[in-house]
């Protein structure tokens, strides 16, 4: 033991020995210096300290910045702050709790046991202000500010409260603030905020959040024993938050909830150009201020309870079957794998018998012999039964998700659905049966398995205007400081393309503009002198249409839903449009005036303004 | 194998020493938690005592073998501490925009703490593996260099300036004892002054922020700088006696979110005044004093570099923490030690006497 460590052994003890006492006589006088420095601050500086310590004199106040507004496209106000009183108290300043409490609840007409909640709940130190009530009645700021030297420690606060300018107006699309939440509070991103603070909650206030919060500022004073302000040491002046300017058009916006009035539905309206989102409707809406001024649980409960479920945002959260809007779709991946050309042919009896089962066309007469363009036109399911045994349901997803189906638009909000596309894979690994052909011919026609929303289906329609592109939807135009400088300039995203020739798509897009203003168009009744334009109908069945079952569509609660989208001008279009009106029934008959309207109203100008 | 002089050479005025200051330690904390009737931190005081006792039994656990074993062990103890650096990079816990801790279960710890004793331990070995008597050139400091680097970047970008800073320190009061030669010691000097303004395009806008807020407190009159002044005015206001334990009322504004890890000592300076923060000195001092007359002691060079690593490690940890409280130096984030609130640190400080009572009860072992 001893001779494996020799090599340790030191050769220069005392040299050591000397360095060690320097060391210490080093490190001695290092602690001088702390004790001067002691010595200094509580003996010769010590009254002064001792003075400023009592009540706690200097203290910090938070100055609130300014959150960003928000614009539509063209600068119309929407969402606006507006000031605000805040009732606080700082309980080490008070005295006599009980006595100042009973005082306040007069002036302001708030009984008492309110107050003593809030204290009880929101108690820390002492000498941290306690935020009694927001949101103070004029009537109640005036006469507590005239009281207050009554009422030590009593303190009125200015802060901006938002004002959601068109109550309900694309409410999901903009969202709403909240006060934070303490699982909020712990992400970095939020550690200049406190509790009690608002923070964006839903739609672009949540998403654009950071950039139109703005940063705290504060200021640092010197109280008297009533904790009231005897001087301001330092100012930080609150930086405000940038505005944002929606993509959105105000009077589309507005008109088109006008037209949803009283459906459940939504509504997107696409720039195919770009994908800015010109208009976003999800109905019913509800009132953001409920929320801004801090909602009551009843209010909550009548929303939260509502069957039409109004905090949903449904063009972007609704699932439903793409029913017959799905068809351009089957027909490219039909035209493009070369199952069928412009000049097939299939004859439709009403039905086709498909194994043990009849899949029934939605015209119980049948539309006789007809080609793809004119099965478009009609609509017509047995077409489409014939060419998914050709197609197989695999080739038909893939074409499918090329353009957008079963996967995020990418919009700027949060909580987007996803969707679904089916493919035989999925089907075996979801419930361990494998696909029956019989399937194929549901999911042809947008039935089935098949899910998308709103915003999908504007998506797509967008890209057949276009040529062929899609566009990541984006709800925001510009980020601007508040000189008005831009910030954050528009810039298009291209998430893919369709899968398609020129000649194909061309064929397709014949086939929409016929579904409008051929004869036998399934939305013939929309057309109009005004503009051309393509779309499709579509009738999505809540219940699976089953061979022998009887209309199911009778039954109230299962009335299907109805669907239209459209593009127009049809030679170069400027607006793309996605219409779904739950258990509406007729595609073409509930959906697609609406569509219409909200396109013509783009395009021309409503009448009514 | 056991030796009887292992009892009769333990050095049970260290242990003493250490006792007290903990039992100080847990008073002030004890008083910054409970400040104001607010008993929401109570927690705290029993996980510091938890603290304390995982972190004596530690010290305990180090005791026991012959702490030339730490020689050969070094460079595993080194790599271990880099690999929990590495760990808390990817699966560290964030706090406070930073990501310093590593969640063991119910517990958090830091290894960048625990890092100092490894960097002791590695450096001790090196200097006395290459080096008696002879000054140290440029060539032989290429070595330490790396071995301090590592785990500097990995705390930098944590990101936790000061500790990584500490790391250099550390390292670099033990060289300056080992001894450089005369002209590697201008050179150094002269680099280090160089390096000043690269590090400072390096750092984040907070730790410049920080170190123009410690040059002018104005600056930041809502952060550091009003940190500064409550904290200068809890000392000063502690006069000669102080307002009496218990007494504190700057604490009970909750000015610091850290009043009871970093700024403690404002507790002790507002309660006990100039008489009980010159106990701590003087306590501290004695206890410095303590641990350098081990190195005294010791006949090997690897045991007095260690002890010397290690008492340099807790003189900077008092200096730096207690500057800072004081306004003398920048806000960096170093605890004080056995009196800051911090598992880490406790068990750091801790691990360090036991490693000086191994060394001092071993002193004639080696002959």
């Amino acid at each position: 033991m001893v001779s494996e460590f020799e090599y340790l052994i030191s050769k220069d003890t005392d040299g050591y020995r000397r360095r060690l006492v320097i060391l210490f006589a080093v490190a001695a006088v290092f602690f001088l210096m702390l004790l001067m420095r002691l010595f200094y601050l509580q003996i010769i500086q010590g009254h002064e300290y001792a003075r400023l310590s009592e009540n706690n004199c200097i203290r910090l106040q938070s100055i609130p910045p300014h959150r960003g507004l928000i614009y539509d496209r063209h600068g119309a106000l929407l969402v606006d702050n507006r000031p605000a009183y805040d009732l606080l108290i700082v309980p080490g300043d008070v005295g006599n709790m009980e006595e100042v409490l009973g005082r306040l609840a007069v002036l302001s007409d708030i009984p008492v046991s309110e107050f003593q909640e809030r204290l009880e709940r929101e108690r820390g130190p002492g000498y941290r202000a306690v935020l009694l009530r927001q949101d103070l009645d004029r009537d109640a700021v005036g006469l507590i500010s005239a009281r207050r030297y009554d009422l030590p420690g009593v303190r009125i606060e200015a802060r901006p409260r938002r004002q959601y300018m068109y109550p309900g107006l694309a409410a999901h699309l903009i969202g709403y603030l909240g006060e934070v939440s303490p699982a909020e509070l712990q992400r970095p991103e939020n550690k200049d905020l406190r509790g009690g603070d608002f923070i964006g909650k839903t739609g672009v206030e949540r998403v654009y959040d950071a950039v139109l919060r703005g940063e705290r500022g504060g200021r640092q004073v010197e109280v008297n024993v009533r904790g009231q302000v005897i001087r301001i040491l330092h100012t930080v002046p609150a930086k405000p938050g940038g505005s944002l300017y929606l993509a959105l058009d105000r009077d589309l916006q507005s008109h088109t909830e006008s037209l949803m009035e009283g459906r459940v539905g939504a509504v997107v309206a696409l720039d195919p150009t770009n994908g800015q989102v010109l208009a976003m409707v999800s109905s019913p809406s509800f009132d953001q201020n409920l929320f801004a001024r801090g909602i009551r649980t009843d209010e909550w409960r009548s929303l939260a309870q509502n069957p039409h479920r109004p905090m949903e945002n449904k063009a972007i959260q609704g699932l439903y079957p793409p029913a017959s809007t799905y068809k351009m779709i089957s027909a490219i991946a039909a035209l493009e794998e070369g199952v069928v050309d412009s000049e097939t042919r299939f004859f439709c009896s009403g039905s086709l018998r498909f194994g043990d089962r009849n899949f029934r066309c939605w015209r119980r007469t049948g539309h006789g012999n007809l080609n793809l363009r004119e099965a478009l036109e009609r609509s017509c399911d047995v077409y489409f039964y014939h060419v998914a045994q050709r197609l197989g349901v695999d080739r038909l997803a893939w074409y499918a998700r090329a353009a957008g189906f079963g996967r995020r638009t990418g919009v700027d909000l949060d909580h987007e659905e996803a969707g679904l596309v089916p493919t035989a894979g999925w089907k075996r690994r979801r419930t361990g049966v494998s696909w029956q052909a019989g399937e194929t011919l549901s999911v042809i026609i947008g039935q089935g398995y098949n899910l998308a929303t709103c915003m999908q289906a504007a998506v797509m329609t967008a890209a057949l205007g276009n040529g062929g592109i899609l566009f990541r939807p984006q709800v925001a135009l510009e980020i601007r400081k508040t000189g008005g400088e831009v910030m954050r300039p528009f810039t298009p995203e291209v998430t893919g393309r369709l899968p398609v020739s020129p000649e194909n798509l061309e064929l397709v897009r014949l086939s929409m503009r016929d579904v409008v203003h051929a004869a036998q168009g399934t939305a013939r009744g929309i057309r109009t002198s005004e503009f051309d334009m393509g779309g499709k109908t579509g009738t999505a069945q809540v219940l699976s249409r089953r061979t022998d079952e009887e209309e199911s569509s009778s039954r109230p609660g299962f009335e299907p839903h109805a669907w239209f989208v459209a593009f127009a001008p049809y030679d170069d279009p400027r607006i793309a449009v996605a219409v779904i009106v739950e258990h509406g029934e007729g595609g073409a008959r509930v959906a697609a005036p609406i569509a219409a309207e909200v396109m013509r109203s783009y395009l021309v100008g409503s009448g009514e303004k | 194998m056991f030796d009887r002089r292992l009892i009769t050479h333990f050095d049970w005025g260290l242990l003493v020493l250490t006792l007290i200051l903990a039992a100080m330690g847990l008073g002030i904390l004890y008083s910054a938690v409970n400040a104001g009737g607010n008993t929401s931190q109570e927690g705290l005081l029993l996980r510091q005592l938890l603290w304390f006792a995982i972190g004596g039994g530690l010290m305990s656990l180090s005791m026991l073998v012959n702490y030339k074993r730490f020689d050969q062990w070094g460079l595993v103890i080194y790599a271990g501490c880099i690999l929990l650096l590495i760990a808390v990079m990817v699966f560290g816990r964030y706090g406070g925009g930073a990501r310093r801790w590593l969640l063991l279960g119910p517990i958090s710890i830091q290894p960048s703490e625990l890092m100092k004793i490894a960097i002791c331990i590695v450096l001790a070995r090196y200097f006395a593996k290459n080096f008696m008597g002879e000054g140290l050139g440029f060539k032989e400091l290429i070595q330490p260099f790396v071995l301090i680097l590592i785990p500097f970047l990995l705390i930098v970008q944590q990101p936790d300036l000061g500790t990584a800073l500490l790391l250099f320190v550390i390292g670099g009061s033990l060289t300056l004892f080992v001894g450089l030669k005369r002209s590697t010691f201008w050179g150094l000097l002269a680099a280090a002054m160089a390096a000043v303004p690269m590090v400072w395009f390096f750092l984040k806008d907070y730790q410049k922020n920080r170190i123009l807020t410690f040059l002018d407190p104005g600056r930041d009159p809502l952060g550091t700088g009003y940190h500064i002044i409550q904290s200068k005015i809890a000392i000063g206001s502690g006069q000669l006696f102080g307002k009496g334990f218990l007494g504190g009322t700057q604490n009970a504004l909750d000015f610091l979110p850290e009043q009871h890890t970093d700024f403690i000592l404002s507790v002790l300076a507002e309660e006990w005044g100039f008489v009980g923060c010159s106990v701590l000195l003087v306590l501290y001092l004695l206890f410095l004093a303590w641990s350098l007359s081990v190195a005294y002691r010791c006949r090997d060079s690897f045991g007095t570099f260690l002890v010397v690593g290690i008492t340099a490690m807790n003189f900077w940890h008092i200096f730096i923490n207690m500057g800072m409280v004081m306004g003398l130096l920048p806000v960096v984030g170093v605890p004080l030690p056995m009196v800051s609130y911090g598992g880490s640190s406790v068990v750091t400080t801790l691990l360090g006497v036991g490693i000086l009572l191994n060394i001092s009860m071993r002193r004639f072992l080696s002959d």
